[in-house]
């Protein structure tokens, strides 16, 4: 069975003008997403800027309200959910964000902070037992124990990530959102990010959904990968075969505008025309067609694909993907 | 004679008294047409070393201590504050990361790029040139376009006025400060697309600074990499990512995953980014460097020539 099942979520934001905020319009930031994600997996998630990634992601951990859909968690719906109810079941579904030292409080300790999420969900009976989870929680994300009384401004930011992910940890939830949880580091420091994440993941047998822009990142760590453009899912399928075989012409584009180290590696880079469009006013039809290399008009400008299965286990939301 | 001769430049950052060294001995040159990619991450001072080509870093607190920068033969640490203003935006222009904070939010995109036209080529200020420009960084509908306020254009489309403005001069040389960091990954493939067109259509050389190695592959001839304030690897683009020398870039080039890499596991580097101020003594890849010797720690390698073209900061890189 699976941990999490997203069931046609969406989340609208309404746009207010005028003196008395009247509702203009609807951001469709996630319009009608549907996936799941298995107890100890990584399903990654990836997009461009304004495509809904982390709208979905904030919405999954009920960050922000969904509009309409199911949020089934541990085979209970909590897209519904409030106040103490919700509370009691946030315990098992935590989120690492992507900038360190704007989520972590500047004035609270690394034993407070990690402790604010241990007392919150009354996990430790006694002081001592709090102490030895703390310290045992930063020993485990590769911080010095003797550092818990420093604050986040002493740190850097691998450590302070480290710290993100030692709160998290806290309340020994079974699923993680990573909201681009290395994009903000140095180059170097994005790799021991990754592998501690790998590592805990084996530890705890922790599901993470891992949204990020790095294609690269989000293929070694995820065992399934999720595209989205404008606030739909337009292809799912292993992190392996996307890469290699990707369906949907706009997983094309992307993973064709990655960057090589590889000066040998023989690739014909895809230039989309065009900016991402605003998904206050998304194309009729498919959103894609109007930067589509292989758009039929008007089949795909007044036509929406389905998301279907192409291939055992692939899905993509394209008219003539085979 | 290269068009930017930099010789053993040196500069400190004055901070509560301390003289901290960002750009420690650092020497490079850029051929006139050629793309030289700096590389490296936050805090080893290749902004720094850029901003200094055309005095752009403020003294203080800044102080350059020592060395030359020599473009076309003259040194910019010589020239008088009238000098500078012709050279900055005129032989040198920059693009930089975020094209959003570094254009005026007051006025319309046309405007801004006829300023740069006024300063630099007076002779030909005048709408029609502004249009050829807008024109020429791939802007749809240019005439209509020089209208609009920043705020009213996609990143994407910003950082090509960005490029507009600093073509308006015709410079000899083009600093590109992470000019795709701040755009997604569509958006970045289509301004580098435009920096190489550019760079064969007009014949300019690109500095381009980047912590992007696979952004080295698709635009450098040369690559310099730094670390701490000091250049640690020098050498033609395709060499050094197809045989590095240096343990820091070779470790580096590791610790990025792939596309179709199959790694179960990436191989990290140890331990953080030194600060400014807390570089280490000796060697400053020394605490973090795989391939480390006792002897590391104690004496401060020199950046030899090991064939015609390549520098390495490191005696013990393995022969070929």
């Amino acid at each position: 069975m699976s941990l999490l099942e997203v069931k046609n979520l969406q989340v609208h934001y309404p746009v207010k003008h005028g003196v008395f905020s009247r509702v203009k319009a609807h951001v469709r930031a996630v319009d009608g997403v549907n996936f799941s994600v298995a107890p100890g997996e990584t399903l990654g998630l990836v997009g461009e800027s304004g495509c809904g990634k982390t709208t979905l992601g904030r919405a999954i951990v009920k960050l922000v309200e969904p509009t309409a859909g199911q949020i089934i968690f541990d085979g209970e719906d909590i897209a519904g959910l409030s106040g103490a109810q919700l509370r009691a079941r946030r315990r098992k579904f935590q989120m690492i964000f992507q900038d360190p030292y704007g989520s972590l409080n500047p004035r609270m300790n690394v034993g407070q902070i990690i402790g604010e999420a241990i007392d919150i969900h009354r996990l430790a009976d006694s002081t001592s037992a709090r102490q030895k989870r703390i310290l045992d929680l930063l020993r485990g994300v590769g911080l010095d124990p003797s550092h818990v009384h420093r604050y986040p401004h002493e740190f850097s930011g691998g450590q302070r990530q480290r710290i993100g992910i030692a709160r998290a940890l806290a309340v020994e939830p079974e699923l993680i959102v990573c909201d681009e949880p290395v994009s903000a580091l140095d180059v170097s420091v994005q790799a021991q990010i990754i592998n501690l994440l790998q590592d805990l993941q084996q530890q705890r047998g922790i599901a993470y959904l891992f949204i990020a822009h790095d294609l690269a990142v989000v293929e070694h760590i995820s065992q399934r990968v999720m595209v989205m453009y404008l606030g739909k899912v337009v292809e799912l399928a292993e992190a392996r075969t996307i890469i290699s075989a990707p369906k949907h012409p706009y997983t094309q584009a992307l993973i064709s505008a990655v960057p090589e180290v590889d000066p040998d590696s023989k690739r014909q880079r895809i230039i989309l025309p065009g900016d991402v469009p605003s998904p206050m006013h998304p194309p009729t039809g498919c959103p894609f067609h109007p930067r589509c290399p292989l758009a039929q008009l008007p089949r795909c400008s007044t036509e929406a694909p389905a998301l279907r299965e192409v291939a055992p286990g692939h899905l993509a939301a394209c008219h003539f993907a085979q | 004679m290269p068009l930017l001769q930099i010789n053993h430049l040196s500069l400190d950052f004055d901070r509560g008294g301390r003289s901290l060294r960002a750009v420690d001995d650092v020497s490079l040159h850029v051929d006139a047409g050629e793309t030289l990619c700096l590389v490296g991450e936050s805090g080893c001072g290749k902004s720094v070393t850029a901003l200094s080509i055309a005095r752009l870093v403020p003294a203080p607190p800044a102080k350059y201590t020592g060395g030359e920068i020599l473009l076309n033969g003259r040194d910019v640490l010589q020239m008088s504050q009238r000098e500078l203003q012709a050279i900055r935006g005129g032989v040198v222009s920059y693009v930089f990361q975020d094209p959003t904070a570094s254009l005026n939010p007051v006025f319309r995109v046309g405007h801004q790029i006829m300023e740069s036209l006024r300063l630099h080529r007076p002779e030909r200020a005048n709408a029609a040139e502004v249009v050829r420009l807008l024109k020429l960084v791939g802007i749809p509908a240019p005439e209509s376009r020089a209208l609009d306020y920043p705020h009213q254009m996609s990143g994407g489309m910003q950082q090509r006025v960005m490029i507009a403005m600093a073509l308006a001069s015709e410079p000899k040389l083009l600093i590109a400060d992470e000019p795709t960091t701040a755009l997604d990954v569509t958006i970045q493939a289509q301004i580098l697309e435009l920096l190489l067109d550019l760079k064969r259509r007009l014949g300019m050389a690109i500095l381009l600074i980047t912590h992007n190695l696979g952004i080295v592959g698709d635009m450098a001839d040369r690559v310099a990499v730094m670390y701490a304030g000091q250049v640690v690897e020098e050498a033609p683009a395709l060499e050094l990512l197809r045989r590095p020398r240096h343990p820091y870039t070779k470790a580096l080039m590791n610790s990025v995953p792939k596309l179709r890499g199959n790694l179960p596991r990436l191989p990290a580097i140890a331990g953080n980014v030194p600060s400014l101020g807390d570089f280490p003594s000796g060697c400053r890849f020394a605490p973090r460097c795989p391939v480390a010797r006792p002897e590391c720690a104690a004496s401060a390698p020199a950046l030899l020539e090991i064939e015609p073209g390549r520098r390495v900061r490191c005696p013990y890189t393995t022969p070929l």
